[in-house]
C-alpha cells in the first residue's frame, strides 16, 4: 500500500522522533511510504486565524505535494482535521478534493483503514494518561465525548489496549481541552497557560507517569506547563508507543 | 451638550474589547478563578447526568433545532399570529425596532401609568437594551428582584453569566456588597443569612412598585401566550402583585404551538443547571381582571442577523448557558472579560453582530475545541460560527497588526519549501536564532509561563535525508 507521510512543521522542527516512529510503524505494517521532500504545512495556522488569503499558497503547495496518493497519513489530528474539513482557501478541484478525502490522522488510519489492532512488539510498562486533542476528538470523532450520549468508543485507547504493560489512568476531566489551540496559545496566553496547568495537574493527580497522545502540539504545550511547575510527567506520541518505544 | 456627551460615550464604546488582558486579571485572583471553573464545571457535569437520563436526548435536540429553524424561517407569520392572538387575549402588543425604541416604549408605558418604581426579574434583553440606566436617568426606580441580578445591580456590574449572573463572586464578595449597600454584617458570609437579608430588603418593593417587568423564555404563536421559567419565583410576584405587567420579548423567542413547549422545557433547565425543570414554569395568557399586560416585541439587530447566511442559526439560542458552562475559556476568564451582555461561546458569535470592531477579539477567545456545539440543546454549530467570524474579521481588516503581520509572513514562509526549511532548521537549532521572517510571530508569549521545546540534533527532514535518501 502506497502511503505519503505528512510531517507537520512543529514535528519536523521539534519532535523528529515522532516522524521517525510514524514512518517506521507504517513500514512495519507493510506500507510503502513516501515522504515528499517539498512539504511544509497544511495552512492551518493562517486559516485558523481567519487569514484565508494568506493560507492559499500553502494549501495549494500541500495539495500539489500530495496529489495522486491513495493515502496521506500524518501524526497530527488538527492538521488532518484542517485538511479534511477546512482546507477551502483554494479552488476545490477534483484533485484537491481527493487529497483532502485521502488525508488521515495516524490513529484513525491504523484503526479504520489498515484495521490493525495488534501490536505484539509494543510494550510500555507505565501508568498512562491519554490525551486526545480536540480536533482529533470532536473534529475527527476518534472517541466518544463526554457531552454526547452515545455508545462508548475510543480508537486511541483501543490501540493502546494492545500494548503490553500499559495501564491507562483516568483524569477527572478526560476530554477537557488543554488550552493549546494553535495561535490561541500565544494570543490568549493567560487562559492557555491556566488551562495547561489544570490539565497536567489533572493527569498527575490521576497517577499518570506518561501522557500519551496522537497530538504532539497539545503535548508540546502541556510539557511546557508541566516542566514550568515541576511535575514529573513525561509526554510521548502514540506512534512511538505503538512502534515499540519502552520509555 | 447632552448629544456631545452621548457621542463621546459612544466613541469610547467602540474601543476593542481586550479579552486576553481582561482574562489575565481574572486569573490573577486564583481563588476566584479556581472556584469559578469548578462551580461551572459542576453544572456541566450535572447537565451530563440529566441528559443521559433521557434516552431520547439527542432526538430532542434534533427536534428543538428543527422547530426553531422552521419558526425563524417563517418568523413574520408567527409574529403576526402571536400579535393577533395576544391582542385577542387582552394583552397590548408593542413593537420595538431597536434598543432605543424598546426603552422609549417601556418608559412611555410607565409614564402614562404614573410608575415611579418598577420591580423586574432577570431579562438578558433588558440588559442588552441597557434599559435600567435609561429608566433610572428618567426618574424611575428599577429594582432587580432575582438574587444574582440584584447582587450585580447593587455592585454596579453587569451580569457575568446569562443564567447565574453573579457566579464570578465568592460569598465573601457578596457579603461585602450587601454590607455596603443593604446593611448586612460584613463579617457574616453565611449564604442563607445573605439570601434572606436580600429577600427582606427586596420584598417591600413588590408592594411599593406600580409595575412589574419580566422577560420571556418562549412566546407561543397559536395561543398568544408566553412562558417564563424561573427558580426563585420573583417573576411571578412582579407580574402578579402590581397592576401593570410589562414583558420584553426578543422576536426570536417565538415557537409555533404549545405542543412544542414540551421539547424546550424538558431541555432548558437540564442544559442550564442540570436540574430536570425550573421551579416555576409560568404561562401568561391574559391580564388579570383590573390589570394591564403589555408585551414589547424587540428586534434590535435580530432581523439583520436572520439575514446572515453563516450566522442566522445563532437565533435558535434559548439562553440556557450550557455552552458557557462547558467552555474551558469562559470558565477561566469569567463573563465580564467579554465586555458584553452576552459572554462565552454564544456571546462570541452574536456580539460581533452588534459591533464588529468592538467585539473583534472575541472569536479568538476560543481554542476551537467544539464542546459548546456538542452541548447546545438547539444544535447551533457554535464553534464553526466562531471559525467563520475569524474569517469575517480578517476580511474586514479588524485583526490587530501583530497578528495580521505574523500571518502574512507565516503564509509566505510556509508556501515556500526553501524559506520553510530555513525557518524550521533555525527553529530546531534553537529559537534564539529565529530568522527575521518569523520574528513577528509573538513566540515570546510562549515562554512566559511555559518551557519552550528543546532543540533536537536534526529536523525530521534532515534525518530522513541522512538515513533514507538512498530510497529510490
Amino acid at each position: 500500500m502506497k502511503v505519503a507521510l505528512f510531517v507537520p512543521c512543529y514535528v519536523d522542527a521539534f519532535f523528529p522522533e515522532v516522524g521517525i516512529a510514524t514512518l517506521e510503524l507504517l513500514e512495519r505494517l507493510g506500507c510503502d511510504v513516501d515522504y515528499p521532500l517539498d512539504q511544509t504545512c497544511c495552512g492551518q495556522p493562517m486559516a485558523n486565524s481567519g487569514c484565508h488569503a494568506d493560507a492559499r499558497d500553502t494549501e495549494a503547495l500541500f495539495a500539489k505535494n500530495f496529489a495522486g496518493y491513495d493515502h496521506i497519513v500524518t501524526p497530527s489530528g488538527s492538521c488532518a482535521h484542517h485538511v479534511r474539513d477546512q482546507l477551502t482557501a483554494i479552488e476545490q478541484t477534483p484533485a484537491v478534493q481527493q487529497v483532502r478525502r485521502n488525508t488521515h490522522e495516524l490513529v484513525t488510519f491504523l484503526h479504520d483503514v489498515l484495521q490493525v489492532y495488534d501490536y505484539p512488539w509494543a510494550e510500555f510498562p507505565h501508568k498512562v494518561g491519554l490525551h486526545i486533542g480536540c480536533a482529533t476528538l470532536r473534529g475527527l470523532r476518534a472517541a466518544k465525548t463526554s457531552e454526547i450520549d452515545e455508545p462508548a468508543f475510543n480508537k486511541p485507547a483501543r490501540l493502546l489496549g494492545a500494548v503490553k504493560g500499559l495501564e491507562l489512568v483516568q483524569p477527572e476531566r478526560p476530554d477537557e481541552c488543554c488550552g493549546f489551540g494553535g495561535t490561541f496559545s500565544v494570543f490568549e496566553e493567560p487562559v492557555s497557560a491556566k488551562m495547561g496547568y489544570d490539565k497536567v495537574n489533572d493527569h498527575h493527580g490521576a497517577g499518570a507517569q506518561y501522557v500519551v497522545t496522537p497530538d504532539m502540539s497539545c503535548a508540546m504545550h502541556q510539557r511546557g506547563c508541566a516542566e514550568r511547575i515541576g511535575l514529573p510527567l513525561k509526554f510521548i506520541h502514540i506512534a512511538q508507543v505503538l512502534n515499540g518505544a519502552r520509555a | 451638550m447632552e448629544r456631545g456627551h452621548e457621542a463621546r460615550a459612544w466613541s469610547a464604546n467602540v474601543r476593542r474589547v481586550d479579552h486576553a488582558e481582561a482574562s489575565s486579571k481574572f486569573i490573577e485572583a486564583k481563588d476566584h478563578a479556581d472556584f469559578h471553573d469548578k462551580r461551572l464545571w459542576d453544572l456541566r457535569k450535572k447537565r451530563d447526568h440529566e441528559s443521559v437520563a433521557i434516552p431520547e436526548w439527542e432526538q430532542l435536540r434534533e427536534l428543538a433545532s428543527a422547530i426553531k429553524e422552521h419558526t425563524l424561517s417563517h418568523l413574520w407569520q408567527y409574529l403576526e399570529e402571536f400579535e393577533r392572538n395576544a391582542t385577542a387575549n387582552g394583552m397590548v402588543v408593542h413593537w420595538a425596532r431597536d434598543a432605543a425604541e424598546h426603552n422609549q416604549v417601556v418608559h412611555d408605558i410607565l409614564q402614562s401609568h404614573g410608575v415611579t418604581t418598577l420591580v423586574k426579574s432577570k431579562s438578558m434583553l433588558t440588559d442588552e437594551c441597557e434599559m435600567r440606566p435609561f429608566l433610572t436617568n428618567r426618574g424611575v426606580e428599577v429594582i432587580e428582584t432575582d438574587l444574582g441580578e440584584r447582587i450585580q445591580q447593587l455592585d454596579d456590574e453587569p451580569p457575568s453569566h446569562i443564567v447565574v449572573p453573579a457566579v464570578h463572586k465568592l460569598r465573601s464578595d457578596v457579603a461585602e456588597v450587601f454590607s455596603r449597600t443593604i446593611g448586612t454584617d460584613a463579617g457574616n458570609h453565611d449564604v442563607p443569612y445573605l439570601a434572606e437579608s436580600q429577600r427582606r430588603h427586596t420584598r417591600p418593593y413588590y408592594l411599593k412598585a406600580q409595575a412589574g417587568m419580566t422577560g420571556a423564555n418562549f412566546a407561543v404563536a397559536e395561543t398568544g401566550s408566553f412562558v417564563v421559567c424561573t427558580n426563585e419565583g420573583n417573576a411571578d410576584l412582579g407580574a402578579n402583585v402590581p397592576k401593570l405587567h410589562i414583558a420584553s420579548i426578543g422576536i426570536e423567542k417565538l415557537i409555533p404551538k404549545v405542543e412544542h413547549l414540551g421539547v424546550f422545557v424538558r431541555m432548558l433547565s437540564r442544559s442550564a443547571l442540570g436540574s430536570p425543570i425550573t421551579q416555576m414554569t409560568s404561562h401568561f395568557r391574559a391580564p388579570r381582571p383590573g390589570t394591564e399586560l403589555h408585551v414589547v416585541l424587540v428586534d434590535n439587530g435580530r432581523s439583520e442577523r436572520l439575514g446572515m447566511a453563516d450566522f442566522w442559526t445563532s437565533l435558535k439560542c434559548i439562553r440556557c448557558g450550557a455552552c458557557m458552562n462547558t467552555c474551558p475559556v469562559y470558565r477561566r476568564s469569567g463573563g465580564l472579560s467579554y465586555g458584553s451582555t452576552y459572554s462565552g461561546p454564544i456571546g462570541v458569535i452574536i456580539d460581533p453582530t452588534f459591533n464588529l470592531r468592538k467585539y473583534s477579539s472575541l472569536p479568538f477567545a476560543s481554542t476551537m475545541n467544539g464542546s459548546c456545539t456538542s452541548v447546545c440543546p438547539v444544535k447551533i454549530n457554535i464553534h464553526q460560527q466562531i471559525y467563520k467570524w475569524r474569517e469575517v474579521i480578517a476580511e474586514r481588516h479588524q485583526l490587530p497588526m501583530v497578528k495580521r503581520e505574523a500571518m502574512r509572513l507565516a503564509g509566505k514562509v510556509l508556501a515556500s519549501p526553501t524559506l520553510y526549511r530555513a525557518a524550521v532548521e533555525a527553529a530546531a537549532a534553537g529559537i534564539e536564532h529565529l530568522p527575521r521572517a518569523l520574528v513577528y510571530n509573538p513566540f515570546n508569549a510562549w515562554g512566559r509561563q511555559r518551557e519552550v521545546p528543546s532543540s533536537p540534533p536534526l529536523t525530521f527532514r534532515q534525518w530522513y535525508l541522512k538515513h533514507r535518501a538512498s530510497k529510490p
